[in-house]
């Protein structure tokens, strides 16, 4: 068994050598001694340990690759969120283009949108869907160190992406932008994925299957398809990171916001709002509000969501009936989202008086807040009337932003806070009072974020549109440009408050890591109290 | 009258099943949200048949109103032509000296005119027509081809150095750098300064005076005052395309320089042309 490994490991370093060697661009030649260096460590690795006795078969729960998930969905998190803040000021002052191509907003923009949805939001999702399917299913997570391939292969994906996009390897697609090696590695990892969840789960003990699942499963089933279709290319050359897509037109603008859509429908809310069904109760110790508001909710989402993309086309050259479809699809699917919300925020009714005491709990209030403001507003822009007020516009980036920011981002924050303590084994968290201080800074950073960018919004749609008497237009695009510079620095102070949240988030995990609040339980007697359970 | 007691938590069963922990109520979907989702079906059906909806075998249900959104748009253009069709004639039927005098006109004029160039012109020639380096400013009294209502309007049509127009204006200057040594350009550098009074080597200007006379001259004019008839620029206003210091007037003989502006004709309307030609021509710089 260990000399077919170390065959697959040299025989994949030698590959990635040879392929560094043919390669036509930079960006092809960088990800071959990635490859290399990747392969060669495993090699080594591998080598070392021929001979070893086999460990013996481990039982419980498998939490150290839960653990690691937590340390990088933190790390790419404040990487993702620091991006993010510079390419912000890069609108406001473009001088801080630097005047290279690899820090250029057109290359750090999708460099800070992977690395906050597919780096921060998709290690949250694996960690905490590898921790909730092993605890509500009371089994060991399936296939041995097959959950420890989905890890680091999902961050070998995200290197990948990353250093590709400095490097201007890029398929042009809005969040589906790495080349066509990086998606076909992509497609292995998360193959892999749904064997270890799915696996876990046939091999359950608890007779049902827990909601959160239902949940994360639609929304592995789902990305695997949407990467599949939206990402068929031919490359040109084997040794190249070019592709050529098989779609053209609007065919191609559809898929791309097929799947578009659906990674906001199915990454960043089916599979967050399974997070969101594991830890509202726990944390809150109360029972879901509602097992039948539960079933209709996800089955009504997950139907709807798949047919509402068209609206990200309006008023283009997608025939008027598609419009049309998304546009009636988007409004029907405002109910079966709020449901979620409901579902979370009425578990919490009986148990109110916690948000006094416990700021985790009131992250996650604040994020099904941000939730359901988010999941109105997005069906009233895929209204077509309002679409073309605020279709190109930046009110387009704050609504992304308060779902992004507010929803995903607080309820992984308080995920983490939830999960540290315990995959640590430490009874609390090093200090309650940072919590706090990061509630504060996120949701006035959210609050900056969002209204600077409704107005922004609101106002070039304005502009755009005005026309005089005699029907000629009244402002250039410069014009509005400029308009909307005092906006953009309140927008950059938003994320330089977010990002402060998530650098204070960071030193408290970690001091919680090493054991610094084990001192102190005085300073965290809610989540004390929540360890045993009350009822 | 018996009054209705409000259910507390205590009056639901769970659903029996608990998950690390986690139990569920058996609780009602909440009646608003359940007839709201109703609400937006019944309309979400209501709004299909209305509007083209239903894909077939060959395109699609066109909804009972029959709108379209080309449709729309058409209605909307026609809708403004149709307002503006006769100014717009009369527009076209007045020679460009004569608008001025016209009040209705001119405000027409100048209204289109500022649409257009916000639209196609400011990219080169800036938000306020001041120009870039290599793309002249439109707000000063010096022009290449001439500041005249008419002529403005044929550099508009035709463009400069566009190929694809046969009337486009043309010129090109000789790079000088294959026939000249670069001390003898460096001369004429220093002499073309002088032209505008500017600070210069009064020995290479010298120098520089017979070269000019016997290289530049048949195009820039003896005393440097250009030609517009070839879109030679005048050298003694001390106004520059690319910039006034010795290197920048070095490299422009040298390699000379190609500016290309494209035709509009055929790209915007004839009225539209005539519209930012007199835009243009009432900037400040028109003569």
């Amino acid at each position: 068994m260990d000399y077919i490994k170390l065959a697959i490991f040299g025989f994949i370093a030698l590959f990635a050598a040879m392929a560094a060697n043919f390669a036509h661009d930079l960006a092809f030649l960088v990800h071959g001694l990635i490859v290399m260096m990747v392969a060669a460590i495993f090699f080594l690795r591998t080598l070392s340990n021929i001979g070893e006795p086999p460990k013996p078969i481990q039982t419980g729960y498998q939490d150290d690759v839960i653990r690691a998930g937590v340390i990088a969905t933190t790390f790419w998190g404040v990487v993702g969120f620091l991006v993010g803040t510079f390419i912000a000021f890069q609108l406001a002052f473009p001088e801080l283009n630097l005047g290279l191509s690899m820090t250029s907003f057109g290359r750090l923009r999708p460099l800070h949108t992977s690395a906050v949805i597919f780096a921060f939001g998709g290690n949250a999702l694996i960690a905490t869907s590898f921790y909730v399917v092993q605890r509500t299913s009371a089994a060991r997570l399936w296939g041995g160190n097959l959950g420890w391939f989905v890890f680091w292969g999902y961050q070998l994906f995200i290197v990948l992406a990353a250093s590709g996009y400095m490097l201007g390897a890029t398929q042009s697609k809005e969040y589906a932008e790495p080349e066509w090696y990086t998606d076909i590695w992509l497609t292995v990892v998360w193959v892999a994925y749904l064997a270890v969840f799915l696996g876990t789960i046939v091999k359950r003990k608890e007779k049902h299957i827990y909601v959160a699942n239902w949940f994360y499963l639609s929304f592995i089933v789902t990305i695997a398809m949407l990467h599949i279709v939206n990402n068929l290319s031919i490359p040109v050359s084997i040794f190249g990171s070019k592709s050529v897509q098989v779609f053209a037109g609007v065919q191609d603008a559809l898929t791309q916001w097929w799947y578009g859509h659906n990674a906001v429908g199915f990454f960043l809310t089916a599979g967050f709002l399974g997070m969101m069904y594991y830890f509202v109760p726990k944390q809150a110790n109360r029972p879901v509000f509602s097992y039948k508001l539960s079933i209709i909710h996800f089955w009504a989402l997950i139907f709807l969501y798949i047919w509402a993309g068209p609206h990200h086309l309006h008023y283009t050259a997608l025939p008027d009936w598609a419009q049309t479809l998304g546009m009636v699809f988007s409004i029907v699917l405002w109910m079966p989202s709020w449901g979620g919300m409901i579902n979370g925020l009425m578990t919490l009714s009986g148990a109110w008086d916690k948000l006094r005491t416990d700021p985790i709990l009131r992250m996650m209030v604040i994020s099904l807040a941000f939730y359901g403001m988010s999941t109105f507003e997005g069906p009233m822009m895929a209204i077509k009337v309002v679409n073309s007020l605020s279709h190109y516009t930046d009110w387009t980036i704050g609504h992304v932003h308060s779902g992004a920011l507010g929803w995903n981002g607080m309820i992984t924050f308080s995920a983490l806070y939830f999960l540290t303590p315990r995959l640590w084994g430490r009874t609390a968290l090093y200090s309650t009072k940072l919590v706090n201080y990061h509630f504060w800074l996120a949701t006035i950073g959210i609050v900056f974020y969002a209204s600077s960018m409704w107005v922004t919004g609101i106002m070039e749609g304005l502009m755009w549109r005005e026309v005089d008497a005699q029907g000629f237009l009244v402002n250039s695009f410069a014009d509005t440009v400029a308009a909307k510079f005092p906006m953009y620095v309140v927008r950059g102070l938003g994320g330089v408050m977010y990002l402060s949240g998530g650098l204070i988030m960071a030193y408290n995990l970690w001091q919680t890591a090493r054991g610094k609040g084990e001192a102190d339980p005085a300073s965290n007697a809610a989540i004390a109290a929540h360890a045993a359970p009350a009822e | 009258m018996k009054k209705k007691q409000k259910k507390t938590d205590a009056d639901y069963p769970t659903t029996g099943h608990e998950w690390d922990g986690i139990r569920e109520y058996d609780k009602p979907m909440p009646r608003w949200w359940l007839n709201t989702m109703y609400i937006t079906i019944v309309w979400a059906i209501g709004y299909s048949i209305a509007y083209p909806a239903w894909p077939l075998l060959s395109g699609a249900t066109p909804g009972l109103l029959g709108w379209s959104s080309r449709g729309d748009v058409k209605a909307e253009i026609a809708r403004v032509n149709a307002q503006n069709a006769e100014i717009e004639a009369k527009l076209l039927a007045t020679p460009m000296e004569n608008i001025a005098a016209d009040a209705d006109l001119a405000r027409f004029a100048t209204a289109g005119g500022k649409a257009v160039f916000q639209t196609y012109c400011s990219q080169c020639h800036g938000q306020g027509a001041q120009g870039f380096k290599g793309y002249p400013n439109l707000q000063d009294d010096d022009w290449l081809w001439g500041g005249d209502i008419a002529t403005l309007e044929t550099t508009i049509r035709h463009g400069i150095r566009f190929e694809a127009d046969e009337d486009t204006r043309y010129s090109e200057m000789p790079k000088f750098g294959e026939f000249l040594e670069h001390e003898e350009i460096a001369s004429i550098a220093n002499f073309v300064r002088s032209l505008s009074n500017q600070e210069h080597d009064a020995m290479a200007a010298e120098a520089g005076t017979e070269l000019f006379a016997e290289n530049c001259s048949s195009c820039h004019g003896d005393k440097g005052t250009g030609d517009r008839e070839q879109g030679a620029p005048n050298l003694t206003d001390a106004i520059w395309l690319f910039g006034a210091d010795e290197g920048t007037i070095e490299k422009t003989i040298t390699f000379s320089r190609f500016g290309v502006m494209p035709a509009w004709q055929g790209r915007i309307t004839d009225a539209q042309i005539k519209q930012v030609a007199f835009y243009v021509h009432q900037l400040g710089g028109g003569e």
